[in-house]
Order: structure tokens, then sequence, then C-alpha cells
């Protein structure tokens, strides 16, 4: 199995050469990543890649758009985004100001999701959104706030499946192929590099989303980020996640208990 | 090295399975029926099915299967460790592959072969992960998703099934497989579904 061997290897050097850190990462799906970015960076081995990367840093900016999977769409599971509209949005009313975060926030479809629904609840103008990423690409994507039109169409249904209140085309301005998302969404969101495979907690927080991105690591990692959210949340703060995720198999299974498990909506213990 | 353990197979010696592995798209749905039925409570192995659907379907495979087999079934779980015992079927709208500790895991990386869940990534990582105990069953289905997977198995020194074209509702699926690799068994579906019960074989 010598690509295993070399699999390891480039994981450490990534780590050692840049603290990416993604030794933790669920293999198997990893190592398909690796195996697109070969493809395609033109290496013939995964040791060649990580002599590229070791020496060339942009290389290594190229390797990393295999490695995070920036895959995401807006009011993706709709029913999710319902069940925060009915049974999350009540209770976080009863806060003052809140702080909110989207964990793993990739390209930012997410955040402008959870803007748009805050503030048709009335809570955007007291809400604080911290929207983290490993990736600065997808951070600086997420922070212009401009995507695809093809895809309008997708998100449009999603919004109105989600409880959507007014008409999804009041959000954006559509420009060629592109739909420029209304920037006042955003100033009450800051976007900043974090990883929750090294960093630690910064701010209480009373709802975090982190949806899909769990799936991509392995037990221990899954745990220390579990760690980071338990830590972070406030008394009975909420913690949605992925349509398949669950807590099941992790160490954090007694700390959190299912407001809405279908929609696999939890809430600090 | 140490010798291995083997089991015998119609008279043919290899290596002990550790996983079955099932894939299957048009038609599917019949033909994994047919293939379980009367599947008994007490098999060893675990076994796993993956069939194409659309993304946001509810998993009803689930509770047609369980009518029918003894053993029992599941929507297999992201991080779930593969138990003996258990027919695992494959949830809607991400990709399923077995890590190298022997547990599910969960992606959503591009679909391939326009297929998410794909049986190529299934197959793949399950050569990975059992190397010469996975065996890979590919049915009917209408287009080219597993066929690369199936050759990822028996290059690892797996078993490879492959419906008879003629048997299946749709043939593409088996004729994509028949065109990368000689698998070890070609049969109609209740055949394989006498040669499962073999596959669970014990030790010799």
């Amino acid at each position: 199995m010598p690509d295993e061997i070399e699999l390891r290897l480039l994981i450490e050097a990534i780590y050692l050469r840049y603290s990416y850190d993604f030794r933790d990462y669920a293999g198997a799906s990893l190592k398909r990543r690796v195996r697109q970015a070969q493809a395609q960076l033109d290496c013939p081995t995964i040791s060649a890649l990580q002599e590229r990367i070791l020496h060339d840093p942009k290389a290594f900016m190229q390797l990393l758009q295999f490695l995070t999977i920036p895959v995401s769409e807006m009011f993706r599971d709709p029913g999710y985004f319902l069940a925060l509209r009915q049974q999350v949005v009540p209770l976080l009313h009863t806060y003052p100001s809140l702080k909110v975060w989207v964990a793993g926030c990739s390209t930012g479809e997410e955040v402008y999701s959870l803007a748009i629904l805050l503030r048709e609840e009335g809570l955007l103008e007291r809400t604080m959104i911290y929207a983290t990423d490993i990736n600065p690409h997808s951070l600086e994507k997420a922070e212009q706030g401009i995507f695809a039109l093809d895809h309008i169409r997708t998100y449009t249904e999603n919004y109105q499946r989600s409880g959507g209140k007014r008409a999804f085309s009041d959000y954006y301005t559509a420009a060629y192929d592109r739909a420029l998302f209304d920037k006042t969404l955003r100033d009450n969101v800051t976007f900043a590099d974090h990883s929750l495979a090294t960093d630690s907690v910064f701010a209480e927080t009373q709802l975090i989303s982190c949806r899909n991105v769990l799936i991509y690591f392995n037990r221990g990692l899954q745990d220390r980020a579990l760690g980071l959210f338990h830590e972070s949340l406030c008394h009975r703060g909420f913690l949605g996640l992925g349509s398949k995720e669950s807590l099941d198999f992790s160490g954090y299974a007694r700390q959190f208990e299912a407001l809405v498990r279908q929609e696999r909506i939890f809430r600090k213990r | 090295m140490s010798r291995q353990p083997q089991i015998r197979l119609r008279g043919r010696s290899r290596a002990p399975l550790e996983a079955i592995l099932v894939g299957a798209s048009a038609g599917g749905v019949e033909a994994l029926m047919n293939l379980f039925d009367g599947l008994p409570a007490d098999f060893r192995l675990p076994v796993v099915c993956m069939l194409h659907m659309p993304e946001s379907g509810d998993n009803l495979l689930v509770e047609l299967l369980a009518r029918r087999v003894g053993l029992a079934v599941k929507e297999a779980e992201d991080k779930e460790r593969l138990r003996g015992g258990v027919l695992y079927v494959a949830p809607a709208g991400y990709h399923l592959s077995i890590e190298m500790d022997r547990s599910f895991s969960l992606s959503r990386e591009e679909p391939r072969h326009f297929s998410r869940p794909s049986i190529d990534i299934l197959f793949e990582s399950a050569a990975d992960a059992y190397g010469a105990g996975a065996a890979g069953a590919l049915l009917t289905g209408a287009n080219e998703d597993g066929a690369a997977g199936l050759l990822a198995i028996a290059r690892a020194g797996g078993l490879t099934l492959v419906q008879t074209p003629s048997d299946a509702q749709v043939r593409t699926m088996p004729e994509a497989a028949l065109a990368l690799l000689q698998p070890d068994f070609l049969l109609p579906i209740d055949a394989m579904r006498t040669l499962l019960a073999e596959l669970d074989a014990p030790l010799c």
C-alpha cells in the first residue's frame, strides 16, 4: 500500500509547511480528492505532488481547493430552515443580543440564508454572525455575496419551502449571469479564518450551524469540534447539523438533546 | 509471512470474506428484493446495498427490505462501525465510503456518473479497506456507475459478481462491468441468492 504511506506523508508535510491540519480527516474522501488534485496538477504520484506543494505555495493553494469541499446551496434542506424559524427563532427572541456561528461556511450560501431568515424574523439587527472557514478563497467569495444565476431557481424553491416571507428576488440584483446579494445582509457578519482542527473558541454563541462539515472528520476530530461547540454555546444554546449527521457516535451524545431530531437541531443540556 | 486463513468457495480456495457490497440502479428495487429474499438472521457478514435514487427521496428501501429479510436492516450512518448480520442501505444524496477502520463515512463530493451515492466510490473504498475480503456485486442499471469500482475490488483480490445481462431489467450496468473485467461469477439473481449463503461459509 505505497499510496497509503504517500498520503500520510503528504498530509504531514502540509501540516508542517502550511499549518493546515488534515491529519484527522476521514481518509477515503481525502484520498479521492488528493487523486483529483494529482491529476489536475499533473503529478504522476502523491510523492510528486508533495514535492511540488512543499516548494510552491501557489500549488498548495490549488491543492487546498480540492481538499476543502466548496459544495453548498442557499436554504439547502428547506426543512432545516423551517424548523429554525418555527422552533428556534421564538426562543432566540428572548435574548437581548445574539451571536451565531456558521462553522465551515465555505462560499457563504448558508450565511446569507441565515441572514435572510433572521432579518425576516426581526432578529438580524441585534445579531452578530461569525462565518468561519479554513479556505481563504472560499471566505473571499463568501464576503462578495455573488452567486451564479443558474442556481437561483433552486435557491428560490428552497427559500419558499423554508417558510420565506417575501419574494426571493427582493434580496439580490441580477447582473449578467450572476446574482449580487443585498450587502446590508452582511452588515453584521464577520468572516474569519478559523480551523476546527487547530483553533479554539472565540465567543459565546446562542446558535451554531455546522452542516456537512463533521462528515469529513474522523471520530477524534468530530469530538474536538463538538467540544468547541459545547464550550462556545451558552446554557441551552442551539446546534444545527447536516441532514445525515448525528451525535450518536460521538463522545457528546449526552451533552446535547434533540430539539428537532428529523432536522438535526440539538440543544445543549 | 504467516499463512493466511482460507475458505473454500465452489471448489476454489480463497481468502475469507469480510463484507458484501451490492450496487444497483434502474430495476434495482426488484432485483435487491429478490437477491436478499429470505436472507437469514444468522448471516455473519455485513452486507451493504446501494441503489441510485433521487437525492431528496425518503429511504423506503429500508422498510421494503426489512419485510423480506431475517436480519436487521438499517440506513448506514456516518462514523458507524460495520457489524456482521446487518443489511445496510446507503442514504440518498451523499456518497458512502468505508474507512480503513471499517466504519462508514458520508461525503458531499460531486456526483459521479450523475449519481450521488456512487457505487464506484463505495466499491473503491471497500477495496481499500477490505482488500481480498471484499465481495462486490453489480446488478441491473441504466448507467456505468460501479464498473470501475468492481474492477478495483478485483485488483485488490476481492470477489466479483455480476448479474447476467439477459436476467437484468436494464443491462447497461452489468455490461459495463463485463467490458472491464471477467467477474468470478456471472449469474442470474436467483443463482446469486444461493451463492450469497455460500459466501458466508466458515473457515476451513
